[in-house]
């Protein structure tokens, strides 16, 4: 292991900006976000990024770290480079606010325009829903229900940066785990929803989103869930509601 | 519920449309390839080619079918690509995708005339 890393992180704005170089001290078991912090603490106290909780929780904290998207604070250096040279940048796909620090604004949008909220069907005086773990739907909210809204399959998806109504992995992955949830109403209506412009038939099935989702979640598996729903809901076939 | 109804449903009918065109091309595809073998290993000349062709109209309906096909799968995915690397206006973008259509198929046509009017 070198003793020192070379780092070059991305400083600018809206307008623009250019990699700045850092030398920071190796140290066992360390993140890259270890590392940023370090620079912010040692080098750069206007560097600004984002993070909250250290621990692969709140998906505040991902970055383009040579060249890929990662959860930094728990992508540790020794993963992400052999040589001890790291190029940190903000998220692709999203327009940056200042240097590390990218606008979630629109992939949150996209969350709310891809039908992502539960419309309950009860109230609380109504008795739970008896929801067994086995059932098929249960199985397939259950594949796809442990996201943290990091971005991270979002910026590495070549379909959101090719076309920008596509509602991108994330939201789509969401969509799909409320496809699956019998207590919730507004089923056909997000099936509508999902297949207009931009919607799930929009993906080209890469799988760059499961194979850099940090949560090993499958948005491909997902969004070709709701290709199968819809398709079958087109075809007048199988629809629950 | 039916799903697809409506201008703004255009890409799943289009989803839709695509696997079915490739589904239709399938065996097609096969049968074509199969053919070519025999006519090659066989050693057939163009000419004996076209006295099993000419006249025949289920070699027309066969290839007929298969240009269809084609030109709908072909056109469906060329749309994708230009709209996703040169962004055009929809009206645009579906103008142009018809006007391939139309050329696929009219060149499809005219390779078909050709072997079997
Ligand atoms: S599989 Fe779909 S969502 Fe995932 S990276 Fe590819 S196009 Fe994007
Ligand atoms: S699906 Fe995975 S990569 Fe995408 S936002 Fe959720 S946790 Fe992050
Ligand atoms: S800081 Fe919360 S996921 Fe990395």
């Amino acid at each position: 292991m070198t003793d020192t890393l070379q780092v070059d992180i991305w400083r600018g704005d809206t307008n623009g900006g250019s990699y700045s170089r850092y030398a920071v001290p190796a140290q066992e078991s360390q993140t890259i976000l270890d590392v940023v912090t370090w620079v912010q603490r040692h080098a750069e106290p206007g560097l600004a990024y984002r993070f909250a909780c250290r621990v692969g929780m709140c998906g505040s904290c991902a970055m383009m770290v040579n060249g890929a998207p990662r959860w930094t604070c728990r992508t540790h250096v020794r993963k992400a480079s052999k040589d001890g040279k790291l190029t940190i940048a903000p998220l692709r796909n999203m327009p940056v606010v200042k240097d590390l620090v990218c606008d979630m604004a629109e992939f949150f949008d996209k969350w709310i325009k891809a039908g992502s909220v539960f419309t309950p069907t009860e109230t609380r005086n109504d008795p739970m829903a008896a929801i067994k773990p086995d059932e098929p739907d249960r199985m397939n909210a259950n594949a796809a229900i442990e996201c943290i809204n990091c971005g991270v399959c979002y910026a590495g998806c070549d379909t959101v940066e090719a076309n920008p109504d596509y509602l991108g992995p994330a939201a789509l992955n969401r969509a799909w785990t409320l496809v699956n949830d019998r207590r919730d109403g507004a089923g056909s209506e997000r099936l509508s929803t999902i297949s207009k412009a931009g919607g799930c038939h929009s993906c080209h099935t890469h799988q760059s989103c499961a194979a850099l989702c940090p949560n090993l979640l499958n948005p491909t598996a997902s969004i070709a869930g709701l290709k199968r729903k819809t398709a079958k809901a087109a075809l007048g076939l199988g629809t629950r509601r | 519920m039916v799903l697809g109804r409506g201008a703004e449903m255009l890409d799943l009918r289009l989803y839709l449309l695509q696997r079915l065109s490739a589904m239709v091309m399938a065996p097609l595809v096969l049968g074509h390839i199969g053919m070519m073998i025999y006519a090659a290993q066989g050693g057939l000349t163009a000419s004996e080619i076209l006295a099993r062709t000419q006249g025949n109209q289920w070699w027309a309906l066969f290839y007929g079918v298969f240009v269809l096909a084609a030109a709908i799968h072909a056109t469906i995915g060329l749309r994708v690509v230009l709209h996703e690397y040169l962004k055009p206006p929809p009206r645009l973008l579906n103008s142009v995708a018809l006007a391939l259509f139309v050329c696929l198929v009219a060149l499809g046509a005219r390779a078909i005339m050709a072997v079997v009017l």
